[in-house]
């Protein structure tokens, strides 16, 4: 959770908020954040820490592991209608990268900008041509994206 | 807000859309179709107690959503080291 808030206002530019879930109580977040968290990254946890006990947010997103009753590391960018563009669970070992969480976003951000009309190819990040599905571009990709 | 001594620290639950029922029809036994989430569908509404800038308080998701995109994590627990 570190590694997220430190790139929390980088998050907060492109009008994202963070929601983090796990099934320990508010009470052990209080304290995991200003015993822990806070000395990781300046100010502590900037957003709502939620305490799922019973695991049952957990369960609708697929993320619960019943045998261990903990919350696998899963992820979820939500657009602005509600709808789910993105998600990725990981098992706990391996944390997360957020380099890539925050390209996604800027991705579906840049496909709900131009409503619809453009797709990202793979690798795109801000600034790369991106692809406008039609007619004209059915077996001529090549001729304007290439992988790195 | 930080009323930390009433504040329950668990029960967080997911918020049900109600299934619509038929006029026509009534099923002997309604059956609730639990939502599950997935990629390119509605994200499944909860609300959930929070901790957050050093109070106790109540998050819900559709809350979030009216205001922008969210990015919702979930991790093993606390004190973890990953």
């Amino acid at each position: 959770m570190a590694a997220v808030a430190a790139r929390y206002d980088e998050l907060q530019v492109l009008g994202v908020d963070v929601i983090s879930v796990s099934v320990d109580s508010m009470f052990t977040h209080k304290m995991w954040n200003d015993h822990e968290l806070s000395k990781m990254v300046d100010g502590g946890i900037p957003w709502m820490m939620a305490a799922d006990g019973a695991g049952k947010v957990g369960k609708v997103y697929g993320v619960y592991d019943e045998e261990a009753g903990v919350e696998l590391r899963g992820r979820f960018i939500i657009d602005p209608d509600g709808i789910i563009q993105a998600a990725e669970i990981l098992t706990p070992p391996v944390g997360r990268n957020l380099d890539e969480t925050i390209r996604q976003i800027q991705a579906f951000q840049h496909v709900r900008q131009t409503g619809g009309k453009e797709a990202m190819p793979a690798d795109w990040t801000p600034g790369k041509p991106t692809l406008t599905p039609g007619p004209d571009l059915v077996g001529q990709v090549w001729k304007v994206w290439k992988p790195e | 807000m930080s009323d930390a001594g009433c504040a329950r620290p668990t029960g967080a639950s997911v918020i049900q859309t109600k299934t619509p029922s038929s006029s026509t029809y009534k099923p002997v036994q309604e059956t609730k179709i639990m939502e599950t989430a997935r990629v390119g569908k509605a994200a499944p509404d909860f609300g959930a107690p929070a901790y957050k800038n050093g109070g106790f308080t109540a998050v819900k998701l559709s809350d979030y959503v009216k205001k922008g995109w969210t990015l919702l994590c979930f991790y093993p627990g606390d004190f973890t080291y990953v």
